[in-house]
């Protein structure tokens, strides 16, 4: 016999369900006059300094349908690479976001700025990216995943160059479609199937 | 010592991805693993709310969704706790936010259509910051078990939903306290997407009279265990690993 070794664990995930937009963002699901607002509605305010840009993308369950009920949370960086509360940090960037996918078409819209070079740990820099949790119905245990976007180098990110198989690797690349604009779409399951992340 | 990375998740203490008795899983579960890394700034910093959030009734569920101070029908309930990491270390000001449906059995929601009325006093949804020991509390009603669209005859057990951040993206959670004591836990597809009893267990608050206050409510006690730091001494690690 030995000691015991008194591990605390993590308390375990439930699935957010179909109705988290009442817990998260309750004037979006017409649940009003409890907050003054929800919470989360912009990662930036008037006067962010960088490239304004907007992310539009669909969630595509494993048959290929788009989820209509499906959260999403994303953080970042400002454009100079400083999280909120760092030294220096953009005061107009508050890094966070909580948006939904629409109720009828399914599509999400994310407006932010372009965030910046990111330390990796123990030196180097990871490109910029936003990195994105996303809840819903039938997802157990919310799913981290990344933002990167194909005009910027991701040569030298060190999350990108794990992933040994190229085309997986894309999967976590927005699309530049239009000045500003950017296309990400989410595979949870089947052919193209976006790289989730345990970090 | 707050700046080690995140410890890894332990996988097999969270529910698995993919569980067919409980369908929506089915499809909207990834196939290929999982890619893991150490953590990095990404997801070690994350976002912090302030009281300036928060109103006097946000966990009072009980109130705030009432226009004339009518309070919500349903037992009352006391729902309190503490957040810890996995060093045992409180986690204070952190943000909370429950929601629930009404002791019915229905949420306020336009996707809800359960033949249970909606509560004219009672909205769902709640919120508050723990305080400097992690400790948190709201006062609620119990919410009522409901059926759901899943095997032929499958209902959900009372539970709240419950959200907490942390203080790093990376320890963002979404989990669901169940009650002491209900025969429907055993029968939930969702409670029993996990599959460490003991992990299942910590799910389920238990009665908790020393929290009750006599001719007012009840109380349940819910501790929540978010992902620990590894303290960074003696890390000696070569560039970019």
């Amino acid at each position: 016999m030995v000691q015991p070794l008194d591990e605390l664990f993590e308390t375990p995930s439930q699935t957010a369900g179909p109705y988290v937009h009442i817990g998260c963002i309750p004037s979006f699901a017409g649940v009003q006059g409890i907050y003054p607002q929800d919470l989360g509605t912009s990662p930036i305010s008037e006067g962010a300094k960088g490239t304004h840009i907007t992310v539009t993308g669909s969630i595509y369950d494993g048959t290929g349908w788009a989820l209509r009920d499906a959260m999403f949370e994303s953080w970042q960086s400002d454009a100079q690479g400083r999280f909120p509360g760092q030294d220096g940090a953009d005061p107009k960037v508050n890094g966070f976001c909580r948006f939904a996918a629409d109720g009828d078409s399914g599509e999400f819209t994310l407006r932010t700025v372009k965030p910046g070079l990111v330390p990796a740990r123990g030196g180097g820099m990871q490109a910029p990216h936003i990195s994105l949790w996303i809840v819903a119905r039938g997802i157990n245990v919310g799913l981290q995943t990344r933002i990167y976007f194909d005009d910027e180098d991701n040569a030298a990110d060190p999350l990108l160059a794990r992933i040994e198989q190229r085309p997986r690797r894309d999967t976590l690349i927005a699309k530049r479609d239009g000045e500003g604009q950017y296309r990400f779409d989410i595979r949870l399951q089947g052919d193209g199937e976006t790289v989730f992340l345990d970090l | 010592m707050d700046d080690g990375p995140l410890m890894p998740r332990r996988r097999d203490k969270h529910p698995v991805p993919y569980d067919p008795d409980y369908k929506t899983s089915v499809s909207r579960s990834p196939r290929w693993p999982l890619l893991s890394m150490e953590s990095t700034p990404s997801e070690e910093t994350g976002p912090r709310f302030g009281h300036s959030l928060l109103g006097p009734l946000d966990n009072n569920l009980v109130l705030n969704y009432s226009a004339d101070g009518s309070p919500a029908i349903g037992e009352r309930i006391l729902m309190h706790g503490r957040v810890l990491d996995e060093m045992g270390r409180p986690v204070p000001d952190t943000l909370i936010e429950i929601w629930q449906a009404n002791a019915g059995g229905r949420y306020r929601h336009v996707k809800d259509g359960y033949l249970a009325p909606l509560d004219p006093n009672f909205g769902g949804c709640g919120r508050t910051l723990t305080d400097a020991q992690g400790r948190y509390q709201f006062l609620t009603i119990r919410p009522g078990a409901y059926p759901w669209p899943n095997r032929a005859n499958d209902w959900r057990p009372m539970h709240i939903h419950v959200s907490v951040f942390g203080h790093a993206f990376g320890q963002r959670l979404i989990t669901q306290m169940y009650f002491e004591g209900d025969p429907l836990i055993d029968r939930c597809p969702i409670a029993a997407t996990v599959k460490d009893r003991g992990q299942l267990d910590r799910l389920v608050a238990p009665l908790d009279m020393s929290h009750a206050r006599p001719l007012d409510f009840l109380a349940y006690k819910f501790d929540i265990v978010l992902r620990g730091r590894r303290q960074t001494m003696f890390e000696n690690k070569p560039e970019g690993m």
